[in-house]
């Protein structure tokens, strides 16, 4: 540190003599360091820091923020709790990041927020779904204030699962029932609720609903439980699980379409991981390959692809946009400091590459959480077709037809 | 209806638990070594089996040879590289010995883990299986490799039988796990019989992580779980016992899956670990245990 300092003002009194910069400009070149708290091994953990590096490096060639270069510090908590909050606390104690942007995990999310506020640092989650988040920060402000929930919640997961599901599977397939069939986990509680309630409205009648651990290894018991109540539908909520029940759906011919949110079917190496068994498999997703729901979409995807390897996933889109929301509220803020920027974040509205961003205002129920809806953040219904994913809802960004998977044979009517 | 199903779901998968366990108990009679690598010797034979045919493009049988040769393989060198050392060192007093050798193949286990997570990521894989499509058994529609992968199973279990009982070689193993020193004066090298029951544990292992991944699916989580599953299973049926694994297998299998079906998936493995309790209060020594 104080290495960096002291060629950092040699350099800065270079360029004095030289002239190009007064006294008060430099403090101003400080960096803004980002703290990153991801689990590096996990296909949609891996995203965030990467993206979070990408945005930094682009703000940072066209001159930082104010001048300030940004620095990225990343930490692998390996998706538990217990390492998060240790990186949380090294972050902020040691490296003296400016705010963090951390975990796809809600039971990670929620271990946090304390940190958040104890230790007075903004955080954003890139990818945490559970209510509990952004209702805690509705629930509790003045503490829980400088928790940000950067991606829908569960809720607004459920509304747009419905939404996708009324407009392809209701009016195209005919579909009347569904089952439910999520995970035990926090994001899905809330979302199951949600489920339970839109579901009936988009004209799908709820006739089986069945939770299960996320180590379950055999899905057999699960499918057939659910085909004795003769649903037109699965309807899911998966992350930590995904490409075991695909496989076994495709491998058992379960004759019921599936859809909902699916995580680990977002990703671009499923179809390798599943061996094709994802054939067919609907999910909702923030984004899709190909698929331009803002001019920023595709460019962010093709930077990134080319510079990773891979195609980002949901968390990586959002992380992204994270970044450069608020780079925005440090500008409008003028400063780095927690309260301020907070208030600032709050303010963002920022066409990002997932759509138009802003939260919901302190009075909302959902406080701090991407707002949902036409016209702002909505989500894509994509299926997976011979190894790509299409897009097949909404129907202005929409590059394919919905096709029936293998064993689902044409709508009962 | 319910019952059937419970019947045709449960068999496999018990199969191949039973596979798993066996290689297990095999070598802790013969060698009194509790393998703790177990999991993910046979997480490692299933991903390399994965990699081959889905990312190298070698096709499905291909990938389950190189599967199987993984697990082999990764036992040798779990014997050579980790267990041998420690049982040959003289800094290590004879007493801690299984200690040693309990914490060196559980560290050696969880390296191989973080390996197939950096190398492949921890997202599940499933290896393409041999046998596609579905059949009707009185109603219940039944993946063929489902059945494929209990017939394996069996076939497998079957030529370990005759090899223990009545292969020469086989009953040497059989005497050593009953009377190591005995087999000693009979001027067989004990040294020799490790590594056979190795190599013969490595290709159990190797086996049925192949058809595990073919059938449920593996990722580097599954390493602990895999061989708590063993552990518990080996103990219930009782240590070093190979009949009492099947046995042991059977029982848990059959309830994991009733369990599953009549009460609810989230509950599936609780009364098999209430079991094991109740046989550690009324019957330690397991159900077929010897010591």
């Amino acid at each position: 540190m104080p290495m960096e300092r002291s060629v950092s003002s040699r350099a800065l009194a270079l360029l004095a003599v030289a002239g190009l910069l007064g006294p008060t400009q430099a403090r101003a070149a400080d960096p803004i360091k980002i703290g990153v708290i991801a689990e590096a091994q996990s296909v949609v953990g891996a995203s965030i820091p990467q993206a979070v590096q990408l945005a930094a490096d682009e703000i940072n060639a066209k001159g930082g923020i104010d001048g300030r270069q940004i620095q990225v510090v990343t930490y692998d908590d390996k998706s538990s709790a217990s390492d998060a909050v240790r990186a949380f606390q090294r972050a902020v104690s040691e490296d003296k990041v400016n705010f963090v942007i951390a975990s796809y995990i809600s039971e990670v999310v929620l271990a946090l927020m304390p940190w958040a506020a104890r230790l007075k640092t903004p955080m954003i989650t890139p990818g945490a779904a559970s209510n509990e988040i952004s209702v805690a920060v509705h629930k509790d402000y003045a503490r829980n204030k400088y928790t940000f929930h950067g991606y829908l919640t569960s809720h607004a997961l459920a509304q747009a699962v419905c939404d996708s599901a009324k407009e392809v599977l209701v009016e195209k397939l005919k579909a009347k029932t569904a089952a439910i069939m999520s995970e035990d986990a926090a994001w899905t509680r809330p979302l199951d609720a949600a489920y339970q309630e839109c579901l009936p409205k988009s004209g799908l009648k709820v006739v089986e609903h069945v939770r299960f651990s996320p180590d379950t290894g055999d899905f057999t018991p699960i499918y057939n439980k659910i085909e004795a109540a003769k649903p037109d539908l699965i309807v899911t909520g998966i992350a930590h699980v995904g490409v075991q029940p695909t496989v076994q759906w495709q491998n058992q011919q379960v004759p019921i379409a599936m859809t909902g949110i699916s995580g680990q079917a977002t990703s671009s190496t499923f179809w390798a991981n599943t061996n094709g068994g994802t054939q067919g498999v609907l999910f909702d997703s923030v984004a899709l390959p190909g698929v331009a729901l803002t001019e920023k979409t595709i460019p962010f995807a093709d930077a990134f692809t080319k510079r990773f390897g891979g195609a980002p996933s949901y968390a990586g889109y959002m992380a992204y946009d994270a970044v450069y929301y608020t780079a925005e509220a440090i500008k409008r803020a003028g400063s780095t400091e927690a309260d301020k920027l907070v208030e600032a974040l709050e303010k963002t509205d920022y066409v990002g590459t997932v759509g138009h961003l802003k939260f919901y205002g302190k009075d909302d129920p959902f406080t701090h959480s991407i707002q949902y809806g036409p016209g702002l953040m909505t989500s894509v219904l994509g299926q997976w077709q011979n190894g790509k994913q299409v897009a097949i809802w909404p129907a202005a960004t929409a590059n394919g037809a919905m096709i029936l998977p293998p064993a689902v044979k044409p709508a009962v009517q | 209806m319910i019952g059937l199903q419970i019947l045709v779901d449960g068999f496999a998968i018990s199969a191949l638990y039973a596979l798993g366990a066996m290689g297990f108990t095999l070598i802790f009679g013969v060698s009194g070594v509790l393998n703790l690598t177990h999991g993910a010797l046979m997480v490692m034979a299933a991903v390399a089996a994965w990699a081959a045919s889905a990312l190298f493009g070698l096709g499905s049988y291909a990938g389950a040879a190189i599967g199987i040769l993984c697990g082999l393989a990764g036992a040798l060198v779990t014997y050579f590289a980790v267990v041998a050392p420690i049982e040959r060192s003289k800094a290590i007093p004879r007493e801690e010995k299984e200690i040693f050798v309990l914490t060196g193949t559980l560290l050696w286990g969880i390296m191989i883990q973080e390996l197939v997570a950096y190398f492949f990521t921890d997202n599940p894989k499933t290896v393409l299986p041999l046998i596609e499509g579905v059949v009707e058994i009185a109603g219940v529609r039944t993946p063929k490799n489902e059945l494929f992968t209990a017939l394996i199973c069996w076939v497998v279990i079957g030529l370990l039988w005759l090899f223990v009982n009545r292969a020469r070689a086989g009953k040497v193993l059989l005497a050593a796990s009953m009377n190591p020193r005995g087999v000693t004066l009979l001027g067989h090298d004990m040294a020799k019989i490790y590594v056979a029951v190795w190599a013969i544990y490595g290709l159990l292992a190797g086996i049925a992580g192949v058809l595990l991944g073919m059938f449920l699916g593996v990722s580097s989580y599954s390493v602990g779980p895999l061989t708590a599953s063993a552990f518990s299973i080996v103990v219930l049926g009782g240590l070093g016992s190979v009949t009492g694994s099947l046995i042991a297998a059977y029982v848990v299998g059959y309830l994991e899956t009733a369990t599953a079906y009549l009460i609810s998936p989230a509950y599936r493995v609780i009364p098999a670990l209430l079991l094991l309790v109740a046989v550690m209060y009324l019957r330690p020594q397991g159900l077929l245990g010897r010591r």
